[in-house]
């Protein structure tokens, strides 16, 4: 057994290997939540080039918006009707905005068991993790969408760009108090996690010093949020005088302005700041961490930071260059770091709404029943760990920064039960809704990722290279054959014949022959930790 | 190392865990262990449930010798030799397999039970539907998605698995050894008994090893992912240290049955209180090749046969030596008995009813039911027609071994099934019934062969009586008679020919506990 975490000393060269199942499912798997058998096959023609052209190729609409599914006869939205969406409502009623806040999750839930053949759910929810706003802590549920709609759209988009719209984005100004910052008492808030969190970050040994953080947190002074939920800048209470930082950012002085050019303070700062080239290596050792390995060696530091890094420079902080670079690179698709990632409870739990292919009622034509099933589907995050869009600070969840253990933080004696419970209970009694059921139909999936389920060994093949990416025994197959797909005997046409059997005559009997053996193989291969992995 | 020092070390191996977003410390003050603390329920008994995959021949297990000229025509290649039959104790009927000389002592001994003819109506004769039959306990036209043990054990802990273990139920409900859990212990939602995830790791539970990963990122993570399942398995410590515990053993044969059934003993001898045990016996299909033609005695049948009957042996013994006999019986079952013609290939093909085997102290010695009949010019279709339903089997084990009450057993088992004089009376202290080991014949028929009509006389002590008319495969056709008689008496019913094809058929009476089958030929 490995005893420690290894690095691959491939570099971004791109990948010249093999391009089938395995490779194709790494990738996805990466840049997808979880992969459906039709994705896997789409890309079998494709190869590595292609597929990352396509994946970062994301799509200028954006998903339909969350609609109100919480009146009740006690609780009724003033401005907006059910089956509306509320996200351009201002509303300061706490009730409402808990209301929707919750309907956020629900729907984003939709969004990413809908998303399409793209790389924007995947990076967006990156994106929201590095900004790690707590949705409880804006509480207004329209900033909340607002924020994370921004994400969304610039996902691939220029970093910088990214930073800027965030930095007075009503609900970050929210969240890091600056719309409460003002030349008399200016809130560093903001100005800190800028830098240590979003941009120069504090891992690589930026040298920014606490003087720079009050600095910035002057420059910053002035923004604050009108009663229609704006974020606009306010002369009156913005830091005139001039602003000088430390060595770190070359002693560079930003000029106090007055009157609305005030604002443009907050563009220089992000100029000074962008300058320093310790924001691309930040940034690509957690794109890194996040999208291949959280090991990060002088191996991995030369071969694949510096260069990423360098990319990023180059491009003036476009994002979607330096992940082509990464996601096409030969050390991306070394055998170390095939199924090496810990899957988070989204991963897990998306991933496995995805691969079985559940239908929900539509998000939109019948979002009352799909919002109620996509509830569950919260709980159980929350119940794994993840709430989404409420990480437990500003620094996102520890998986993706703690060291050493990072996405090993997500799994322990309560949280692994919980996963298991949560696949075996969509096996055995799914969740309902006036009539509409969400639970695995095994036949369709035995179907969907098998060519041939009527030959056993066939069929086991295919339900593991699925579902997990680690190698399994082939004795272990054998005894799974054995003991679940034929009841202990040894003879494979015994499992032939009652799956044709199914097929000719589909019976309720026969259905239940064939569907028993395949929910105990099925769930018997997703409590295995090798599911855990992806 | 000291024992209980041991014990203490090893519980203290295991971290905090969270239980409902609780931490607790497992177990670390309950030091169930020693025996003397052990299982406080009303009721302590273990049921060791041996499936003996791919249905096994049942008239080369038991055989009747009071049938043997017909059992010799109708199986030649492969049939006993008569003077090889081992003999039963004060019984000249029915004998058994000569590999089996240690159920032969165990019979001796009144620790054997032989019931005959377990089965079903409308029997199935696939491996799968038969199998599923058994372990839900449905009816043949009927699918049950859970087990009749799972229910069983639900009855007892409607609130598992939440807040399970427990200080008052620290132990796996059921436990599966070496192989994956099955439908007999699936609950009305989860499933009650321990699935030990790999086959093997029970094993490597035991003896502390682990499978092997590979040398990539993957398998770094992989093994930090199995450390964590194995504490997350808030069993593990408590199985492998009442496994640990138990020091001596009888030698038991070296075989995988043997080995399953020593595992078990440890743990019941160890101080676990669950309540089923579950072990698996392949190999039974035998289609061709059953016997060697040289010699009837010999070949794979005799092979299954005698690991079945010298790892019984062995395990008894080792109940005897652990000093845990009274609370612990064993029942052997087949999803199938095999037909009684045998085919070409020196085999035999898939049949319907067939005896069944409970063992142990507590459970009543001897033969239950009649033998099978065989008729003088047996058909290829030909089948053991079943005389006890395999659920009055289970509803005598819930009943008169957990001690489940008659609702109790109702709720179980969807209805109420009469009891059989199977466990001693004195485990759950209910009425003897021996007087009902049915000996005699209870019904007859003339004409025997018949051709246009037959009158059958029947037997009853009074009350519930049935007289079903079933096929040579074991299928009913029609119920005759199904009355309550308020006094003792022979009574009869009239059977015309008319849309009967020439062949076997079967009248089979049940009256409460006693079940009588006669084989009438329709020329």
């Amino acid at each position: 057994m490995p005893a420690a975490p290894q690095s691959s000393p491939l570099g971004i060269n791109t990948y010249q290997g093999p391009w089938s199942y395995s490779q194709i499912k790494h990738l996805l798997n990466r840049t997808m939540y979880g992969a459906k058998a039709a994705d896997i096959n789409y890309f079998k023609t494709k190869g590595v080039v292609a597929a990352v052209d396509e994946l970062l190729n994301v799509p200028n609409s954006l998903p339909m918006p969350p609609l109100n599914d919480y009146n009740t006869a006690s609780l009724t939205d003033p401005n907006v009707l059910p089956g509306a969406t509320w996200v351009n409502d201002v509303s300061l009623d706490g009730t409402i905005n808990g209301y929707r806040r919750s309907t956020y999750k629900k729907w984003l839930l939709s969004v990413l068991v809908g998303q399409e053949r793209n790389i924007r759910e995947k990076l967006t929810f990156f994106w929201s993790n590095h900004f790690g706003t707590e949705a409880d802590t804006i509480s207004y549920g329209s900033m909340v969408y607002q924020h994370h709609q921004i994400l969304r759209a610039n996902c691939v988009g220029n970093f910088k760009q990214m930073v800027l719209a965030v930095t007075t984005d009503p609900g970050m100004l929210r969240y890091l108090n600056g719309y409460l910052s003002t030349k008399y008492a200016p809130d560093e808030n903001y100005g800190r996690e800028l830098q240590e969190l979003f941009t120069v970050g504090k891992d690589g040994g930026a040298k920014y010093t606490e003087d720079d953080v009050k600095t910035a947190a002057k420059v910053l002074t002035g923004w604050k949020i009108d009663a229609a939920f704006n974020a606009v800048f306010d002369s009156t209470r913005h830091d005139t005088t001039n602003k000088t930082f430390s060595p770190y950012y070359s002693s560079k002085t930003i000029t106090g302005k007055t009157g609305a050019s005030g604002a443009l303070e907050t563009d220089e700062l992000m100029n000074m700041i962008f300058e320093n080239t310790d924001v691309a290596r930040f940034i690509c050792r957690k794109l890194y961490r996040y999208f291949v390995y959280y090991y990060i060696d002088a191996n991995v530091e030369n071969n694949i930071i510096k260069p990423l890094a360098n990319t990023f420079v180059t491009n003036n902080y476009d994002i979607k260059p330096v992940l082509k670079q990464l996601l096409q690179s030969e050390h991306f698709y070394d055998s170390l770091y095939i199924g090496c990632q810990i899957k988070s409870p989204i991963d897990h739990v998306v991933g496995f709404l995805r691969q079985y292919e559940i239908v929900f009622p539509d998000a939109v034509t019948d979002y009352a029943d799909a919002y109620y099933l996509y509830n569950n589907i919260v709980n159980q995050l929350i119940y794994m760990g993840q709430s989404p869009v409420d990480p437990p600070n500003v620094a996102g969840w520890p998986a993706y920064y703690q060291a050493p253990d990072f996405n090993e933080l997500w799994i322990n004696a309560d949280t692994l039960p919980k996963r298991n419970k949560f696949t075996d209970l969509m096996i055995e009694t799914g969740y309902t809704k006036n009539g509409k059921k969400i639970i695995i139909d095994t036949i369709k999936f035995a179907k969907t990722v098998c060519t041939n389920p009527a030959d056993p060994n066939i069929l086991i093949d295919s339900l593991f290279a699925f579902l997990v990416s680690t190698d399994i025994d082939a004795s272990l197959k054998t005894s799974l054959k054995i003991q679940l797909l034929l009841t202990g005997q040894t003879s494979d046409y015994y499992w032939t014949d009652a799956w044709n059997l199914y097929l000719t005559s589909p019976t309720v009997i026969n259905f239940n022959i064939v569907n028993t053996r395949l929910k105990a193989l099925i769930k018997y291969i997703m409590n295995l930790p090798d599911y855990q992995l992806q | 190392m000291e024992r209980r020092k041991f014990i203490r070390n090893s519980f203290a191996l295991l971290a905090p865990t969270m239980i409902g977003g609780n931490p607790i410390h497992i177990l670390q003050d309950h030091p169930m262990l020693d025996t003397a603390l052990l299982a406080t329920s009303s009721n302590n008994n273990v049921l060791v449930i041996i499936q003996l995959s791919g249905g096994n021949d049942g008239l080369n297990t038991v055989i009747p010798i009071s049938e043997y000229s017909n059992y010799y025509n109708a199986r030649t290649n492969i049939a006993i030799p008569e003077k090889k039959i081992l003999k039963l104790q004060e019984n000249d009927a029915t004998g058994i397999h000569p590999a089996m000389t240690a159920l032969q002592n165990l019979y001796a001994d009144g620790k054997l039970n032989i019931v005959q003819s377990v089965g079903y109506p409308q029997p199935s004769f696939s491996h799968f539907r038969a199998t599923d039959i058994w372990m839900s306990g449905s009816d043949s036209n009927q699918y049950l998605n859970s087990g009749w043990a799972g229910r069983f054990l639900n009855y007892e802990n409607p609130g598992y698995p939440d807040n399970y273990p427990s200080a008052e139920k620290p132990d796996p409900l059921a436990i599966q050894i070496g192989s994956l859990a099955t439908l007999t212990c699936q609950g009305p939602a989860v499933n009650m008994a321990l699935s030990v995830s790999d086959p093997g790791s029970f094993y490597n539970l035991l003896d502390g090893s682990n499978a092997s990963v590979a040398n990539t990122n993957a398998g770094y993570e992989l093994s930090f992912l199995r450390n964590i399942s194995k504490q997350t398995n808030l069993y593990t410590a408590r199985i492998k240290a009442a496994s640990d515990s138990v020091k001596k053993q009888v030698t038991y044969p070296d075989n995988y049955l043997a080995s399953q059934l020593k595992v078990v003993a440890r743990l019941i001898k160890g101080g676990l209180q669950t309540k089923v045990y579950m072990v698996n016996f392949g190999g039974f299909d035998t289609h061709s090749g059953q016997v060697v033609a040289s010699d009837t005695t010999t070949g794979t049948h005799a092979n299954l046969l005698k690991v079945l009957s010298d790892s019984i042996a062995a395990f008894q013994s080792d109940m005897v030596g652990l000093e845990i006999e009274d609370r612990v019986i064993g029942m052997t079952y087949s999803e199938f008995g095999r037909r009684i013609v045998s085919n070409g290939s020196g085999g035999t093909d898939h049949g319907s009813a067939a005896p069944l085997f409970l063992f142990g102290k507590n459970v009543r010695g001897g033969v239950f039911g009649n033998n099978p009949t065989i008729s003088a010019n047996a058909n290829v279709n030909d089948n053991v027609p079943y005389q006890y339903d395999f659920r009055t089997v289970y509803s005598t084990i819930l009943q008169n071994w957990f001690c489940v009450n008659a609702t109790g057993q109702t709720e179980i088992l969807s209805k109420q099934y009469p009891l059989l004089p199977l466990i001693n009376a004195s485990v759950c202290g209910i009425n003897d019934k021996s007087s009902t080991f049915a000996k005699e014949a209870l019904v007859y028929n003339y004409p025997n062969p018949f051709t246009s009509f037959t009158k059958i006389e029947f037997k009853s002590k009074g009350g519930h009586t049935l007289l079903q008319l079933l096929d040579g495969s074991g299928t009913i056709l029609k119920v005759l008679v199904d009355a309550t008689y308020n006094y003792p008496g022979m009574n009869s019913y009239g059977l015309y020919g008319t849309g009967l094809t020439p062949g076997v058929y079967y009248i089979r009476l049940q009256n409460e506990d006693k079940v009588f089958v006669k084989a009438i030929i329709k020329m």
